[in-house]
């Protein structure tokens, strides 16, 4: 019993975890006042570079800061496209998105169908041996403990550095920002890269942990998912890291309902709770007290172009 | 005078012209045979898509400069396709081959406006004068799977990784349920639904919550080897779907089911050649290679080999249909009685479940 237990939460931290990976980075790029819809590109294009790049070097130390590069460099072509020459977010992105499926189908074409060792799950001597918190806590791979220690270094840089502050002073009010001196528009390019890389680490994390390989398509609209979550956490790192394990555990729990039979609920259900509670919540942050609770950054989506 | 043309007039009008027009049997206007394929999933999903794939490469090798042939990947079910077939259709195709079952309806209503484009239409029920039908009799290779999983299994518990719940699917399950309990008659065969033809990281966290509820041998009705890379890590069994798997699952793969569509495409695209071309109904099976079976696994011990190797000789030959009765339902009431056989009208509605079956 125990035992399925853990096998369990293993399960739901591996969904979770290219969701959190995705949504803490464009948490960042909305925090700047940009809305990059291009999730699910950068998150194809960084599992099927940090899978290519595992292949060819042998290593997956060198597979993961590819995906990351190459997250980035997909971000880059958005933030030029939006930042520098004005496009609409909106539609930039969705492009991304659809640029991004087609371009990771043609760069993985050679590579589908060739299997990939699996990320090697760190084991701590001692820590990891230990009954049930051992392979609870100390038996995942580097890219979920990566993807815990990100979301904190976000909530952090975010709440306590200056850094942080001039970055959600471009996301709140662009103008204000940049009349007391800050560049607004390089802190939004940095934003995106940031973003980019997340979201690909994210999609390394799927082609080569969750199931390791790479697939054309193979996020299947965690992208999506993503983005999501950053509303239903309402821009706040640590709701979006609750969030990412919530999504994570219906999901699977849904599954497991299935398994077990004779529970009479029907599965669709499960399938449409994750995002019936995004509704609620929604629903209660923007009603009544809570409403000034709901976050989101006043420049969202808008463009900005310097005065002088 | 005046004339006074009415779209009724016109149409009646075109269509007087089209019959006087239309050309002899067998006589087909001058170039290359323009042949489409329309996929649900990308061609890399190393499943479905994939199979059918082969099948279009086999009609190019074969046909040559007689043939051209385009391919259109990724297409969803539903209005989506339905855009994509009209569209194929317009762009002058013969022959249009919609490979899922989802594009059922789509291709009914496009072939109605396309009288003279031929179509092919998998694993469906909807007949029309251009519109044929084919499909594969997987249920007999799962026949063939089962009695593998039932003697390799020591929990008594199969996983099943399934999508939609199609009579497709379920007369797979059922294939594979009465045949594992043929062999061991407490065999449980659990099923998860997905409702999705593919989607690596969930067919994977289905995988993993089946062995998780006790399941040593898993099986799929999903198009990725997302199943086969859990039951390799864990140390379970499985098998392939549509294609060979191997290579992602040395120990766990046993077999897989193959699907091989080339011998039926072939035979389709020689006849519309050759003005042969009627609408049909196929349903081939292990007989007629359109279902196959991939190597077994080395490690598959000699007298589990022997029992598959059997049924198969025994379905192959007609001597063994793998729904013969008595089979119960999951309530344990009788379906069908000692050595009837169901037919293959009911087979195609199939909405039960044999006993054994949790889902």
């Amino acid at each position: 019993m125990i035992d399925t237990f853990v096998l369990v939460i293993a399960t739901v931290v591996a969904a979770a975890t290219p969701l959190l990976l995705a949504a803490t980075g464009e948490l960042v790029v909305e925090r700047a006042g940009v809305l990059n819809l291009g999730v699910e590109g950068m998150m194809l294009i960084g599992a099927v570079t940090g899978f290519a790049v595992t292949i060819a070097s042998g290593h997956a130390s060198l597979g993961i800061p590819a995906a990351a590069l190459a997250g980035a460099a997909t971000a880059l072509v958005f933030a030029v496209l939006t930042l520098t020459l004005m496009a609409n977010q909106v539609a930039t992105g969705l492009a991304l998105t659809i640029f991004g499926i087609g371009l990771s189908a043609l760069m993985g074409a050679s590579y589908v169908g060739t299997p990939v060792a699996p990320l090697p799950k760190l084991h701590l001597p001692g820590l990891s041996d230990l009954a049930v918190v051992g392979p609870l806590l100390f038996g995942h791979d580097a890219l979920v403990y990566l993807s815990v220690a990100l979301t904190i270094a976000v909530a952090w840089f975010l709440k306590h550095s200056h850094a942080g502050l001039v970055l959600r002073a471009v996301g709140e009010s662009a103008e204000s920002a940049h009349s007391i001196g800050h560049p607004v528009i390089a802190v939004r390019y940095l934003a995106c890269l940031f973003g980019g890389a997340m979201a690909g680490l994210g999609g390394a994390f799927l082609s080569l942990s969750y199931t390791p390989m790479w697939m054309e398509g193979m996020t299947a609209g965690r992208g999506w998912i993503a983005l999501a979550l950053v509303v239903f956490g309402a821009w706040r790192p640590w709701r979006v890291l609750a969030g990412a394990y919530l999504f994570g555990g219906v999901t699977i729990l849904e599954l497991h309902v299935q398994g077990a039979n004779g529970i009479g609920l029907p599965p669709q259900v499960f399938s449409m709770a994750p995002y019936l509670a995004t509704v609620a919540v929604l629903t209660v942050i923007s009603a009544g007290k809570w409403r000034g609770r709901l976050n989101a950054p006043a420049s969202l989506g808008k463009p900005f172009r310097p005065s002088v | 005078m005046t004339f006074h043309i009415s779209r009724r007039t016109l149409l009646a009008g075109s269509t007087a012209t089209a019959a006087t027009l239309a050309l002899p049997r067998g006589a087909r206007a001058e170039g290359p045979l323009k042949v489409a394929y329309v996929y649900v999933g990308p061609i890399g999903d190393h499943g479905y898509s994939y199979s059918h794939d082969q099948g279009r490469k086999a009609v190019e090798v074969k046909f040559a400069d007689r043939v051209k042939v385009t391919y259109v990947e990724n297409v969803a079910e539903g209005p989506d396709s339905e855009r994509v077939i009209r569209q194929l259709a317009t762009a002058g195709n013969d022959l249009v081959f919609a490979t899922s079952f989802g594009f059922m309806n789509p291709t009914i209503r496009v072939a109605k406006q396309f009288p003279k484009v031929k179509f092919e239409h998998a694993t469906g029920y909807q007949k029309a004068s251009n519109v044929a039908i084919y499909n594969a009799r997987f249920y007999e290779g799962r026949a063939v799977i089962g009695t593998i999983a039932g003697l390799m299994s020591k929990t008594g518990v199969a996983g099943y990784v399934a999508s939609f719940p199609i009579p497709e699917v379920v007369m797979g399950i059922n294939a594979f349920t009465l045949a594992a309990r043929k062999v061991r008659p407490d065999m449980k065969v659990k099923v998860i639904w997905l409702n999705t033809w593919y989607d690596p990281g969930k067919e994977a966290d289905a995988a993993k919550a089946l062995m998780d509820g006790g399941a040593d041998v898993l099986v799929q009705h999903v198009d990725s080897p997302a199943t086969m890379q859990v039951a390799e890590s864990r140390g379970a069994y499985a098998f392939g779907q549509a294609s060979d798997m191997a290579r992602f699952a040395p120990k766990a793969h046993l077999t897989a089911l193959v699907n091989d569509w080339a011998p039926y495409y072939l035979e389709r695209v020689k006849q519309a050649l050759d003005g042969s071309w009627q609408s049909g109904d196929v349903w081939w099976g292990l007989k007629e290679g359109m279902v196959k079976l991939a190597p077994y696994n080395p490690a598959l011990p000699e007298n589990v080999r022997a029992a598959a190797d059997k049924v198969k000789a025994d379905i192959t030959s007609g001597a063994l249909h793998p729904f013969t009765g008595p089979i119960k339902d999951q309530k344990g009431s009788l379906r069908l009685a000692d050595g009837q056989r169901i037919g293959d009208a009911d087979l195609l509605k199939m909405d039960w479940f044999v006993e054994g079956v949790q889902s």
